[in-house]
């Protein structure tokens, strides 16, 4: 008996959400803007997606749509991670 | 390329997205967690352009999103990090939305249905498919337009007044209600029509789950459109079988949801209440006292500045009014002069200082206030007693004692700084008017208070002209 994809996925999920709990709560408060702004950067891993739904070939409705996703998506990308980048770059200690 | 090597790098990419996130439990290894990060996006885009084709068109709105991206991300204020972070999250939103339509449009290419269903009426999806396409979707579409409604408040388009209207709760559910169910006729019947009438119903959700919540709020509903919009994202990655778009939406969607608990537990309320509840508006300030004209004292910046420089320590208690009045940079060079003359300077920082998660710190920072001298509310708290001056500094609720000794307060439970236990304790205002709770603020008539009236930069200002005397 095979095990349906949705499983395997929730399997997955699941233990990211776990992963995700114990590595967010070791941030230290004072850096939790730029994990915001980092985990935009990381949501824009939705870019994959776009790019898949822009891959076909054929160009119709749903490759524009997809197009359009990943020009969306890199906004994210690279708009987060220059930002965080920037931030980061300000945390600097005394007597530098 | 194979789609087992295909698997593997996206398991690679996956892995660093975790250590860009962990590499942040510190400043110093934050830097190269955010590489971390960068490396892991690029091998995943690198992966999927060896597995998709129209490269050229990909590489084109990568490039046109790429620089809009890295514009705004160099010319952002750090006062407008909340409003920037809200237009990410609807950037995400809507591209879910976008993918999900073009998924359902196309689902072979996805990989999702059997080639050849063209010559159907309705596409041969599979059960858990529509179901993830479902709920990929609606979570995207609530993203999105609740992310919007969040950036327009944040960037006072929209005014930050929560907006209300009698029964909303109930005409919320009733669309939430409906939406459930044109989702279910979709998993049932995988047709157009269900389809798009559940992702307007979302739309509009969206819309009207944001609207009543603003003012001192809006920290709370940031840091849940960041989570809604990593969900977004793992739904997609259900809808694709994708395990690293899981992975990092989970990721993103736990960082947001911790953080919405964050900020709840530092104004003392529950998730519920922050959605459904009313906060900063409406609670008619109680006229209490008014009757009775209270006496405090009020002093000049000469006075701060030599009350300071005579100290041993002094903690410095910054809100978002310091942000608004710009006078970072002025306060790092008053603790400057009162470090070379020799007083101990620290920064307090409350959780909801700013208008977003860890805000007040990263103002700091650019103002280049030394990070060791920022310390957060659990660790300073006990600091207090033992400190000369405190100088508030466009703050005013996170130091209001009545929410540790007035049952009766709105307040009352909600952690603060303790700055009433200093010695001697002086705040900047611009006139005796409330905070973002509308409270009067008992620490203001203390004996050992001291007003200083005026706009907190000038003040400053007028301070630092006095030390260099």
């Amino acid at each position: 008996m095979g095990v349906d994809p949705i499983v395997t996925n929730l399997t997955v999920f699941v233990l990211a959400i776990v992963v995700g709990y114990h590595v967010v709560w070791n941030v230290t408060p004072a850096l939790h803007t730029p994990l915001m702004a980092v985990t935009n950067a990381v949501s824009g891993i939705i870019i994959v997606g776009a790019m898949l739904a822009a891959g076909p070939v054929q160009i119709d409705v749903g490759t524009v749509l997809g197009l359009l996703a990943v020009m969306l998506a890199a906004v994210n990308v690279f708009g987060g991670f220059l930002v965080t980048q920037r931030m980061l770059g300000m945390f600097r200690k005394k007597n530098k | 390329m194979s789609a087992n090597f295909v698997a593997l790098a996206y398991l690679l990419a996956a892995v660093l997205f975790i250590l860009a996130l962990k590499g942040l439990s510190s400043p110093v290894s934050a830097q190269r967690g955010n590489l971390f990060g960068m490396i892991g996006m690029a091998i995943a885009v690198l992966t999927t352009l060896t597995i998709t084709q129209n490269i050229t068109y990909i590489i084109l709105a990568i490039a046109v999103g790429g620089v809009i991206g890295a514009v705004v991300a160099k010319r952002i204020e750090m006062t407008a990090m909340p409003e920037l972070v809200a237009a990410m999250h609807s950037l995400v939103g809507l591209a879910a939305v976008l993918i999900a339509i073009s998924a359902f449009y196309n689902p072979v290419a996805y990989g999702i249905a059997q080639p050849g269903f063209f010559s159907q009426a309705i596409p041969p999806l599979h059960l858990s498919s529509r179901i993830e396409l479902f709920i990929g979707a609606f979570i995207g579409a609530i993203t999105f337009t609740g992310s919007i409604i969040a950036f327009g408040k944040l960037s006072g388009k929209l005014g930050n007044k929560p907006l209300r209207f009698g029964g909303q709760h109930w005409v919320n559910l009733l669309l939430g209600v409906a939406m459930i169910g044109f989702g279910i006729a979709f998993c049932i019947t995988p047709a157009w029509t269900p389809f798009l009438i559940m992702l307007a119903l979302a739309l509009l959700l969206g819309v009207l789950l944001i609207m009543p919540i603003g003012g001192a709020d809006m920290p709370v509903v940031v840091s849940m459109l960041n989570a809604y919009s990593g969900f977004a994202a793992a739904g997609i990655g259900f809808t694709l079988n994708n395990n690293m778009l899981i992975i990092a939406g989970a990721l993103v969607g736990s960082s947001g949801t911790i953080l919405s608990y964050i900020m709840c537990r530092a104004m003392n309320r529950s998730i519920i209440n922050v959605i459904f509840g009313g906060f900063g508006e409406g609670v008619a300030a109680e006229d209490v006292g008014a009757a009775v004209q209270k006496i405090y004292r009020s002093g000049s910046a000469e006075d701060a500045a030599f009350m300071m420089s005579n100290a041993d320590s002094v903690i410095i208690v910054p809100g978002y009014g310091l942000a608004v009045a710009r006078a970072q940079h002025a306060i790092n060079e008053m603790s400057t002069l009162l470090m070379q003359q020799g007083v101990k300077v620290r920064y307090a920082i409350h959780p909801v200082a700013g208008r977003m998660p860890g805000h007040m710190n990263v103002l700091l920072a650019e103002a280049e206030v030394p990070y060791e001298q920022v310390e957060e509310m659990d660790e300073i708290n006990n600091e207090f007693a033992d400190t000369d001056v405190v100088l508030v500094i466009g703050a005013n609720d996170v130091v209001n004692p009545a929410a540790k000794t007035d049952p009766a307060s709105p307040i009352y439970g909600m952690p603060i700084l303790e700055a009433h236990k200093a010695r001697t304790i002086l705040v900047v205002k611009r006139s005796m008017a409330t905070g973002y709770a509308g409270l009067d603020n008992e620490l203001f008539y203390l004996d050992k208070s001291m007003m200083i009236f005026g706009d907190a930069k000038k003040v400053v200002e007028d301070v630092i002209k006095s030390l260099q005397h």
